[in-house]
């Protein structure tokens, strides 16, 4: 590993470096050996990830090519494919995968129309104060408590709850909606939401006022400026945000308990419900989000989205 | 300039959804004063009761009090860790730096429910037994990255020019650290220490899986919620939970500007561009 500093660094060397005792001494020669500093600096974090996270996700992926014995559910270490074709080949198990996935690109599109006016707003024509209100109204509901507005929405969903006693007073009948799908959908939109306003209002931040004065001054539109000018460079922004939403949504297993009840079955409900009994099973099933994110967060990156992250 | 139309619709819009991102969780709180052991609307009263049983119920205070142990020594590692990454790569220029930055990402960008299977299919074949230690292995592991966003923004709005002067006056490299890099990074660093606490005590998606026997005050609330019991005390509970959380977050925006406490760095440096730390006014 080369390890150099920036420029300039290198020549602000301690004009007293020449000191007294082990102490200055040891300063010094760390001083003099960029390697030696960045080593000491990087060595616990990095050995923290890799001996724990990087070493959990490859010890996963081993786990998912092991079975269970299904009479002594101990796990029997011999290499084989029976959990992916378990999931690949149940029709189960597939339509749970594909309502997963469907369900966070919906919910990454919705909080994509509903983020960017939003984000345009604050960004663009807010004063600074009112930007500065609108970004701490953002951050509040993103830090409050996840179980607190699940449970919210549970309220508002439930049957005798706000939403049914709100459309009674205009006269529309009771709705079932808690326990279906698109309870569940609607949480997460309303849940995920602040993850994608924030990186698309980073980016639109930046857009130089000059180069939207000049799509207007050569006979741009609003919406023919917004399409070919303010979209495109927002664009790393929402897709920054979408790894987010998108990746929360695959992940979740929580608000289909709740919201779903057992009618609303996820991957992240699957994994959670075999963990126990047949730890192999949920390993390989994780799987399918460790591939369907690396395949996402490739594309992100082609999209220049990690310089958003 | 928009026309004048667009801009109103723009405000309505805005209008809109700050309705629909605070109505939920005025109502949470709103239901936490309901006299009704039965949860329907309209509310009929007001009480304090629930708080008054939250209080003295031995279960829930266990649960807090480990939720505070676990986010104070996973704020605590995160601290250390994340300040050792966030000079490593200020600093130095090598191989591979852009992969450590994803690195620290990846526990928030790929799905919880992974980190946590994968945490507890580790500690299964490494035979550690789940406990506070695991569950704070987990929470370290994802809170590494709010510090690291936090502190390598600030490292980069603070000019290299103050440190160069520092040394040209006889300064010792420690000396530079401790007496002109340290205060302007002080802010930083306990923004980052208090929204790593703020997302360890609420985090229940990895919990889950790394705690074994244990409760913390989210796992209590996930439990209650999921077998429909006692659910005014919940109420309680979770607007007690609501305060903890948000209280950290708006200490740490006052502290080191509203862009601290995004996800992401990226937007954690554009927002602090715009509000000045000591500026904001929450």
């Amino acid at each position: 590993m080369s390890v150099t500093t920036p420029a300039g660094a290198a020549t602000a060397a301690p004009a007293g470096a020449g000191g007294h005792g082990p102490w200055s001494r040891a300063s010094a020669l760390l001083w003099r050996r960029p390697w030696a500093r960045a080593t000491l600096l990087l060595t616990p974090p990095l050995a923290w990830f890799l001996l724990i996270y990087i070493a959990s996700l490859a010890v996963l992926l081993i786990t998912a090519f092991w079975t269970i014995n299904p009479f002594t559910t101990n796990i029997e270490r011999t290499w084989n494919l029976t959990n992916l074709t378990t999931i690949l080949g149940t029709s189960a198990y597939r339509e749970i995968i594909l309502r997963t996935v469907g369900m966070a690109a919906g919910v990454t599109v919705i909080d994509a129309i509903v983020a960017i006016p939003f984000a345009y707003y604050m960004a663009r024509i807010a004063r600074p104060r009112t930007r500065t209100f609108l970004f701490v109204c953002v951050l509040l509901p993103l830090w409050a408590s996840y179980l607190a507005k699940v449970f919210a929405w549970l309220l508002i969903f439930t049957h005798d709850g706000v939403l049914n006693w709100a459309l009674g007073k205009i006269g529309i009948g009771p709705l079932n909606l808690i326990y279906t799908n698109t309870a569940v959908f609607v949480v997460f939109c309303y849940i995920w939401l602040p993850y994608m306003v924030i990186p698309v209002y980073a980016a639109l931040e930046r857009i130089p006022a000059s180069q939207i004065e000049a799509s207007q001054d050569l006979g741009g539109r609003t919406l023919r400026t917004v399409r070919s000018v303010i979209l495109p460079l927002a664009l790393p922004g929402i897709v920054a945000g979408s790894i987010f939403t998108f990746s929360l949504t695959l992940g979740d297993y929580i608000t289909p308990i709740l919201i779903g009840g057992g009618n609303s079955t996820l991957i992240g409900n699957v994994i959670d419900s075999n963990v126990v009994y047949n730890l192999p099973l949920a390993a390989a099933m994780a799987t399918v989000p460790i591939a369907i994110m690396a395949c996402y967060l490739l594309a992100s990156r082609a999209l220049g989205a990690f310089r958003e992250i | 300039m928009e026309p004048a139309g667009l801009r109103v619709a723009l405000r309505i819009w805005v209008v809109l959804v700050l309705l629909a991102l605070f109505t939920p969780i005025v109502l949470i709180v709103v239901y936490a004063f309901g006299p009704s052991v039965v949860q329907t609307w309209p509310l009929r009263g007001f009480t304090w009761h629930w708080f008054a049983v939250a209080w003295h119920d031995q279960a829930v205070r266990q649960a807090f009090l480990l939720s505070v142990k676990v986010g104070l020594v996973a704020a605590g590692i995160a601290l250390v860790l994340g300040s050792a990454v966030s000079y490593a790569l200020h600093n130095f220029r090598f191989f591979g730096a852009e992969g450590i930055s994803l690195l620290l990402v990846l526990p928030l960008a790929l799905p919880g429910v992974i980190t946590g299977v994968a945490l507890n299919n580790l500690f299964y074949f490494a035979n550690i037994p789940l406990g506070v230690l695991t569950i704070v292995i987990g929470h370290v592991t994802f809170c590494i990255v709010i510090v690291y966003n936090n502190l390598i923004a600030r490292l980069r709005r603070t000019p290299r020019s103050l440190g160069e002067a520092s040394a040209d006056l006889g300064a010792r490299g420690w000396q530079t650290q401790l007496y002109v890099m340290a205060p302007q990074v002080a802010t930083a660093l306990v923004s980052g220490a208090l929204l790593a606490f703020a997302l360890s005590f609420d985090e229940v998606i990895v919990t889950v899986f790394t705690a074994g026997a244990n409760f913390t005050l989210p796992l209590w609330i996930f439990g209650q919620l999921r077998q429909g019991q006692q659910l005014p005390e919940v109420n309680a509970v979770v607007t007690i939970v609501i305060l903890l959380t948000i209280i950290p977050v708006l200490l740490a925006a006052r502290l080191a500007g509203a862009g601290a406490a995004v996800p992401t760095a990226r937007a954690a440096a554009s927002a602090d561009t715009a509000n000045a730390p000591g500026t904001m006014s929450a």
